[in-house]
């Protein structure tokens, strides 16, 4: 008797706060979001048009993010790939340095980090001269455009495509590997046959751990981008920060995590859960 | 002559992912060297952002802006406390998920996932309206603290639980059989080996509140935060001493992330009882296969 009640007794503390400031948050969120009025008389009368106001004022911020999330993902994943690769497989005794070399930006403040990227690509910069002679940086200016945003998304959020990828990776049996090579499979074949799909949990982890932030960011857009290169985030910060219009803003966040919600339950449909609940929750 | 080209070539294809691999790393190192570089800047006006000349000032003066330090104090309590609450109470949730069958497991399971799954801007403007609505916290240090221990906890419970999955529940039968007490078992087995899980956790909680910026940005009130000081400064000119800080605290973390590694290695070699089982080298992200 007593056995079954501890658990409910070690989860109680944790669940409760999850359940108080995160759940029920939202349930306030989406009784803000139904309110109108003025802020000091703002009253709950199920005001459905602030969605379609607010969707139809911001739908450009809305489609933009979802670009700028699902480029900076897809970038993400070519360059971590790779290193995730690297490290699992080929880099010895220096594994672990790489690893950390990693995460080592997370170390340093995320707004610090995102602010070194608008030093390194402020209009005086080599990297920009460069990127000039390439024909990358039109008129002679990276900051300040969607590819600023772009590339800092893609910067700040690659770890979290690193080392899921690497996790699956490392996890592999090598001798799946060397029996493909011993099948007569091309290097390539291997990789595509064998290695591609037994990392394919790391690879959904990865593309949703970047995915998911990158969409909701608004920082990368504030300080590397333009007035034209506002994100959601930026309005739903904005909107509840600035012009103190809640009900819109409550709305729009609403709607930011449902479309989010939707995108990944039809990304797991597709590629499989065990990786976004861990595979001991199966 | 064609032939050393061929071979370099073939020299290059082999170790493509090599050298692809080493510049990504370099890619992710340089804001970094950005950073500790600019931290010896001497910038003519406000802004620190061409290379002007290289003093030391500043890592004399790092504590010279009384506003910074009060930010960094403020951060520094903050990411204290949310890293003891949502440690000790993530450390009983992944217990009791490891260790127990009960009804509710999965909706529990569910419970933690979610907020990893959710965008931080949605969190902060829900808790936002939440605390607008009940209008019974008044917004500042203790509604920043619910904020970091809510986001706090289900990264403690990750990472606890990938150290239960692969613990050897014999050593704990193994004590009862001496003669311990459930008690003694947990204090004197359980803990101790689990111990670098919780340290691991508790330094992830820790970099996760110290960093935060998003969340606490929308749940602040007047209180200000490290990030929230630069965010505010950036408009008007960073000063250069908030570089500084930043590397210290990068080289801090350094050194707790080496310490922990440490711990983490012998705990290995504590727990690795049977001499044919050989210990993994550990990484906090990385869970040991479970067999």
């Amino acid at each position: 008797m007593r056995r079954r009640v501890v658990p409910y007794f070690l989860l109680g503390p944790g669940a409760a706060w999850l359940l108080l400031f995160f759940v029920v948050p939202l349930y306030y969120m989406g009784k803000l979001s139904l309110e109108s009025g003025v802020v000091g008389a703002l009253e709950f009368d199920w005001n459905w048009g602030n969605y379609s106001d607010a969707l139809q004022l911001y739908d450009a911020q809305f489609v933009r993010s979802f670009i700028y999330a699902g480029v900076a993902t897809l970038a993400a994943l070519l360059l971590g790939y790779p290193l995730a690769y690297a490290i699992a497989f080929k880099a010895g005794r220096w594994r672990n340095l790489l690893l950390f070399a990693v995460v080592a930006p997370f170390f340093t403040t995320y707004l610090i980090r995102t602010l070194a990227w608008e030093t390194i690509l402020s209009d005086q910069s080599p990297v920009v001269s460069v990127l000039d002679l390439l024909g990358l940086a039109p008129e002679g200016r990276a900051l300040a455009t969607g590819g600023a945003v772009i590339a800092g998304l893609t910067y700040n959020f690659l770890p979290f495509m690193v080392l899921p990828i690497y996790a699956s990776l490392e996890r592999i049996d090598v001798r799946l590997i060397e029996a493909g090579k011993d099948l007569y499979a091309s290097a390539t074949q291997t990789f595509f046959r064998v290695t591609l799909p037994l990392s394919a949990p790391g690879v959904v982890a990865g593309t949703l751990l970047t995915f998911i932030p990158a969409s909701g960011d608004y920082v990368n857009a504030q300080f590397l981008g333009s007035a034209g290169n506002q994100m959601i985030g930026n309005v739903i910060q904005s909107l509840y920060l600035k012009q103190s219009d809640y009900p819109a803003a409550a709305a729009l966040s609403f709607v930011l995590m449902a479309l989010i919600l939707i995108l990944v339950l039809v990304y797991i449909r597709f590629a499989g859960s065990e990786a976004l609940m861990g595979e001991e929750a199966v | 002559m064609e032939s050393r080209g061929a071979s370099a070539w073939r020299w290059l294809r082999e170790h493509a992912v090599v050298i692809v691999g080493i510049l990504v790393v370099l890619y992710m190192l340089v804001p970094i060297l950005v950073i500790f570089a600019f931290s010896f800047n001497d910038p003519a006006g406000r802004y620190n952002f061409t290379w002007v000349g290289f003093t030391l000032e500043h890592w004399r003066n790092a504590f010279g802006i009384p506003e910074l330090n009060e930010a960094l104090l403020t951060s520094l309590k903050l990411a204290v406390l949310a890293t003891l609450i949502s440690t000790v109470i993530g450390t009983l949730m992944a217990m009791a998920l490891v260790r127990y069958e009960f009804f509710g497991r999965r909706p529990a399971n569910f419970l933690i996932v979610i907020p990893m799954a959710t965008p931080e801007v949605v969190m902060g403007s829900a808790l936002l309206s939440f605390f607008l609505l009940i209008n019974t916290f008044s917004l500042g240090f203790e509604t920043l603290l619910i904020a970091h221990v809510m986001f706090c906890i289900s990264f403690v419970v990750v990472v606890v639980r990938s150290r239960l999955i692969g613990f050897d529940r014999n050593l704990e039968e193994a004590a009862k059989d001496l003669g311990a007490s459930p008690l003694q078992t947990f204090r004197l087995v359980t803990l101790p080996l689990i111990m670098p899980g919780i340290f691991g956790a508790a330094m992830l909680a820790f970099a996760l509140s110290i960093d935060d910026f998003v969340i606490s940005n929308f749940n602040s009130g007047t209180t200000v935060t490290f990030p929230l000081y630069i965010f505010g400064a950036a408009q008007r000119g960073i000063p250069v001493e908030v570089n500084v800080i930043a590397m210290i605290l990068f080289f801090f973390t350094c050194a707790a992330m080496g310490f922990a590694t440490w711990q983490q290695r012998r705990a290995e070699k504590m727990a690795s009882v049977r001499p044919e089982q050989e210990a993994g080298v550990g990484f906090p992200a990385g869970a040991p296969a479970a067999t």
